[in-house]
């Protein structure tokens, strides 16, 4: 940390982020920290199951790729990284971690990872606790129950910096929280300084998505240009002990940072602005002012919080059946009403075949997949038919690209490109914990 | 010609489950007014119609001159377990923008 400020990076916004950028951050950008957030709330549900079944090893697929890409950077530069990559594991990644230092010939690597989001055990003892999606006990869905996993907070990761090392893995920690534990560490602030908190997390909210806030999700040619956004740069924050935050990015790296792209980012996933709930504080937006300071520079000051909640929200992943999908395309003199036909003979087919489905989806993409209905949108030259199917029944998703392909030869004129899927559906609903059935551990992993 | 929202104002979409959240941010005060007084919930929720069938919540954030509106219940369920092809709800935006402008007269 020099002058006065910490900059932490953003290296991933998603587990199918890109990794060059996070490499040009550790190279380049003169940070402190790099955090990599690659957890969506089906993602460890996943990761769960891949190591129930034995088909994958339960953290992050591409922790390799992200790790080499900033490794030798990071442990010359002295640059701490923080990751919820591990997923389902977090004990196995920091092997892998380990071991992928060891063959970069990189001296004294260590991890320290966190423990305790994974909480099957409290809610398989705990059934009638309530559904907040559904409204209905957690016993309803227990039996199908793959995953459950509370979101941790900032002190929890903050802890297992203390120890250290390198490197913090950790599975399940609320978006904002991977952000906030790094500055509680650097700046040994109280964790109810919630003045502090508030700045903090409204800037880890505004780097949890990387480029979201840098110039991707954002372009609308001729109205909302961005330059160079196939090298697209994720971007950093520069935080004062006083909490003082500025969000910014590499000059020559693609996109861009000012008051519109961090308005729109402020704003994601948000529902009241003025009661955003993280692990760490309620955060409060309504008086928050962004200001330019330079190019690519927006300041942010005015986040206020109100005290954390008692509870850790607990993201619970269950099957929830399958979803089989069919697509064929139509293109030319009447496109539209043939791949209507074509939708109309795979549903006919489905019901002589005696399968049912929960939910029968049939989309022409390119006229009503994205926003309903049709009415009087022009039509297109060409025309994708979707049919989508949820059901109990493998068979029954299996059947449902099947049918799409047999239009080949017994549907309408001119049908091309098949493609069908089938996959298992992991549903997610949330329940409330108290935060004292949610005690974490930190164990620190030495490379050999 | 007809003025839209996208003609005054930025939007983006996110998703939380069986909600979606769109944020309209006006480029300029006069288009923050303009919002306020045209983008009422239930204006919001005919455009949506078509894709969730509500209620819509609207929260005002003068400081970014933007209005962030939840739109409950999107047709299909929540991101995890939908058939539709737009699992995230991440192209919603669109439909915020395309909302047509009703007085286009100049205020007095």
């Amino acid at each position: 940390m020099k002058a006065g400020r910490l900059r932490i990076g953003s290296g991933a916004g998603f587990a199918g982020d890109r990794w060059e950028p996070a490499a040009e951050l550790a190279e380049h950008a003169d940070i402190d920290v790099i955090a990599f957030e690659c957890l969506a709330e089906r993602t460890i549900a996943r990761e769960t199951l891949a190591l129930v079944r034995g088909t994958g090893p339960g953290y992050s697929p591409k922790l390799e790729e992200r790790l080499r890409a900033v490794l030798p950077a990071c442990a010359t530069k002295g640059i701490r990284i923080v990751t919820n990559m591990g997923a389902a594991a977090p004990l196995p990644a920091a092997h892998a971690a380990c071991a992928i230092a060891a063959e970069l010939d990189v001296r004294d690597f260590n991890c320290a990872v966190l423990i305790g989001d994974d909480v099957r055990d409290q809610l398989s003892a705990r059934p009638e606790l309530v559904l907040l999606e559904s409204g209905e006990p957690l016993e309803s869905i227990l039996p199908q129950m793959a995953s459950a996993n509370a979101y941790l907070g900032a002190d929890a990761v903050a802890e297992a910096m203390a120890s250290g090392a390198l490197a913090v893995i950790t599975g399940r920690i609320a978006d904002p929280s991977l952000f906030v534990g790094p500055m509680l560490h650097a700046f040994g602030w109280s964790y109810d300084d919630y003045a502090k908190l508030a700045q903090a997390t409204a800037a880890g909210h505004l780097l949890e998505c990387a480029g979201q806030v840098t110039g991707g999700y954002f372009a609308d040619p001729g109205v909302k240009d961005v330059a160079d956004l196939a090298r697209l740069g994720f971007p950093f924050a520069d935080i004062t002990p006083a909490g003082e935050v500025t969000i910014g990015k590499l000059a020559d790296a693609g996109g861009r940072v000012d008051i519109a792209t961090c308005s729109e980012q402020l704003l994601y996933e948000i529902d009241d602005p003025g009661a955003y709930i993280t692990p760490d504080c309620v955060l409060d937006m309504s008086d928050i002012s962004l200001r330019q300071i330079a190019p690519d520079r927006v300041q942010v000051s005015g986040a206020r919080a109100a005290p954390r909640t008692s509870s850790y929200k607990v993201s619970v992943g269950y099957f929830d059946g399958y979803l089989g999908e069919g697509q064929l395309s139509y293109g030319g003199p009447n496109a539209v009403a043939r791949a209507r036909l074509a939708g109309e003979i795979v549903k006919e087919r489905l019901a002589l075949r005696g399968f049912a489905f929960d939910d029968l989806r049939i989309d022409l993409i390119g006229l009503d997949s994205l926003h309903g209905p049709a009415d009087g949108r022009p039509e297109p030259y060409e025309m994708r038919l979707r049919v989508a199917g949820k059901t109990e029944s493998r068979a029954a998703a299996e059947a449902v690209g099947w049918e799409v392909a047999a239009l080949y030869t017994n549907g309408p004129s001119g049908g091309a490109g098949d493609f069908s899927s089938v996959r298992e559906i992991l549903a997610v609903q949330s329940v409330l914990l108290a935060r004292d059935l949610v005690p974490t551990s930190v164990e620190v992993v030495e490379a050999s | 010609m007809t003025m839209t929202v996208r003609d005054i104002a930025h939007a983006r979409a996110g998703d939380k489950g069986e909600r979606v959240n769109v944020s309209v941010i006006a480029y300029d005060s006069a288009g923050y007014e303009r919002l306020l007084r045209e983008l009422s919930e239930t204006r919001v929720l005919a455009a949506y119609a078509p894709v969730a069938h509500g209620p819509v919540r609207r929260y005002a954030v003068p400081n970014l001159l933007a209005l962030n509106f939840v739109i409950e219940n999107v047709r299909g369920g929540s991101v995890t377990a939908t058939t539709a092809l737009d699992i995230h709800g991440k192209s919603l935006s669109a439909l915020m923008l395309a909302i047509s402008l009703l007085g286009n007269e100049p205020e007095a």
